[in-house]
């Protein structure tokens, strides 16, 4: 579903270096950790993903598509497929929980029934139907990243992409995530998750991709967290 | 299509409305810069006026002698209403002209005793010229001092010929008011410049505080025109209820200052106002919404790039 064809991104002096030579493939339905040091390329990654950024060398593929030749006027189009969840949350303050959601699916050209139909949906499957009229400046860290999800999710996106989501949350926020993380994958979505927490890691016991200096060191199907 | 632009339109309002005080700046400022090219139009409006008023009043005055031949004073009222630099001449014969004298001194004893002890009207009939253009004048005063010149002397018929008493202060005023008017042109043109200016980094500034959520709109998939509307949309309203302060703040100065333009540029500018009124509220409006439009457009582009 997702292909890396040996990309490199190198940074404007055009030395050093945030990817090298990637080479990876996600499949439908999979549930993808990557872990490593902060400045490994996680991130770097994942924005190819949404093409937020561009590889120097090799191509992005979603599906058949080559994600960096999609025209400019095209590109809100590619990305309503794709949820990104982020770990500052990145919801807009000036809306309420459920504006928040709604606003996805108004950008996405949903029809208001739809949207009366489907917010409060993913509002309940995230644990927040009681939250919905709050702002994100009345809600903890833990509900706001469940309301960044319920937003990824509401679109009903092919897959999900996760820059650590938990980077910000207490424990038990973070297992509550995770577990909602998993749900939405046990409903058939695939999930791409950038972490540094070993205890989420070891938790899941998913497919792990270790990264070292912009490149992936180790694949392991059923990973544990090892650095 | 429908529902985008009513989305649009809904997020529009909701943003001018949360965001209350950067709406309240930008619109504080877009009245500024409606003020001051409402005051360009009416200071240009009160020059141009007073100018054309005081060309107004320099003519010259042809006196004849008082026993001219109405056939002589007829053949060169025709001959000079027949020059293409003429706009007008009025004609005074001797009997107005005494009616005047006396009118304008009635209060005055000693003119109105020497008026009496004259058996006849001491006074000549005379034309009043007026020319297209003040440096007409010129000419038209030469080709009458050869008429004056050609008949003979023992029969004169032309008196005297003289611009009138006023032509060199005229003159020096039409320069200067000319000079003031170009010089206030630019003076206004700088301003109306900073005035634009100084909107546009203000309406960029409001929506710098929105450029995290232009990231986060194209990161749900926001189209570019679904994030751009409700910030057009606002600065459009900000351009709409400027224009509108802006006439509310015309209106009563307008009031007040009629009566003063009246006395001292003999224009009432507030008549000048209300008659004129739809295309003031036209251009104050219209150059709000242009201002309020272009500055959200090119303040939202640069978060759109990429």
């Amino acid at each position: 579903m997702i292909y890396f064809d040996n990309v490199s991104k190198l940074y404007n002096d055009g030395r050093s270096a945030a990817l090298q030579e990637v080479t990876f493939q996600v499949d439908p339905k999979e549930f993808v950790s990557i872990v490593g040091h902060s400045g490994a390329g996680k991130t770097t990654l994942l924005k190819m993903i949404i093409a937020e950024d561009k590889p120097s060398h090799g191509q992005v593929f979603f599906e058949s598509l080559d994600i960096h030749q999609i025209p400019r006027g095209k590109l809100p189009r590619y990305r309503r497929k794709i949820g990104t969840v982020f770990q500052d949350f990145k919801l807009l303050s000036n809306k309420t929980a459920y504006e928040n959601i709604a606003f996805a699916m108004e950008a996405n050209g949903r029809s208001d029934g739809e949207i009366l139909e489907n917010v409060p949906q993913a509002l309940a499957l995230v644990g927040l139907d009681d939250k919905a009229w709050n702002f994100p400046n009345e809600l903890s860290g833990g509900e706001k990243q469940r309301v960044a999800i319920a937003r990824a999710i509401v679109n009903q996106p092919d897959i999900i992409v996760a820059d650590e989501p938990t980077g910000n949350l207490d424990p038990i926020a973070t297992y509550e995530v995770v577990q909602i993380l998993r749900k939405i994958n046990d409903l058939g979505t695939t999930v791409i998750m950038t972490t540094h927490n070993k205890g989420v890691i070891d938790e899941l016991g998913r497919r792990v991709i270790t990264m070292e200096e912009g490149r992936i060191i180790r694949d392991d199907a059923n990973g544990k967290y090892i650095l | 299509m429908l529902t985008g632009i009513k989305r649009v339109a809904k997020a529009g309002f909701i943003g001018f409305w949360r965001n209350a005080y950067v709406s309240l700046a930008s619109v504080f400022v877009i009245t500024v810069a409606l003020f001051v090219i409402g005051s360009t139009m009416f200071i240009d409006q009160l020059l141009t006026v007073s100018l054309k008023n005081l060309q107004a009043k320099v003519d010259i005055n042809v006196y004849f002698v008082p026993n001219a031949p109405q056939t002589e004073i007829d053949a060169i009222k025709n001959a000079v209403a027949a020059l293409p630099d003429v706009s007008s001449v009025t004609y005074t014969s001797r009997e107005e002209a005494l009616a005047i004298y006396r009118d304008r001194n009635k209060n005055d004893e000693i003119a109105m005793q020497a008026l009496a002890e004259l058996d006849d009207n001491p006074l000549g009939a005379n034309l009043a010229i007026q020319a297209n253009q003040t440096s007409q004048y010129e000419s038209i005063s030469r080709f009458l001092e050869e008429k004056r010149d050609l008949a003979s002397p023992q029969n004169p018929v032309i008196d005297d010929v003289n611009y009138n008493e006023n032509r060199e202060a005229i003159d020096t005023l039409t320069k200067i008011i000319a000079t003031v008017e170009q010089t206030s042109f630019v003076v206004l043109l700088v301003l109306i410049l900073a005035a634009i200016m100084i909107t546009f980094n203000t309406i960029r500034l409001a929506i710098y505080t929105a450029k995290e959520e232009i990231s986060i709109m194209r990161l749900v998939g926001a189209s570019n025109m679904f994030i751009r509307g409700p910030f057009m949309l606002q600065g459009a309203m900000y351009g709409i209820i400027a224009g509108i302060i802006s006439l509310l703040i015309f209106y009563p100065a307008m009031i007040w200052l009629g009566p003063h333009t009246e006395a001292f540029f003999e224009f009432n500018i507030f008549s000048y106002f209300v008659s004129n009124f739809a295309y003031i509220f036209g251009v104050l409006l219209g150059s709000g919404i242009v201002l309020g439009l272009i500055s959200s457009i090119l303040a939202v582009a640069r978060y759109l790039r990429t």
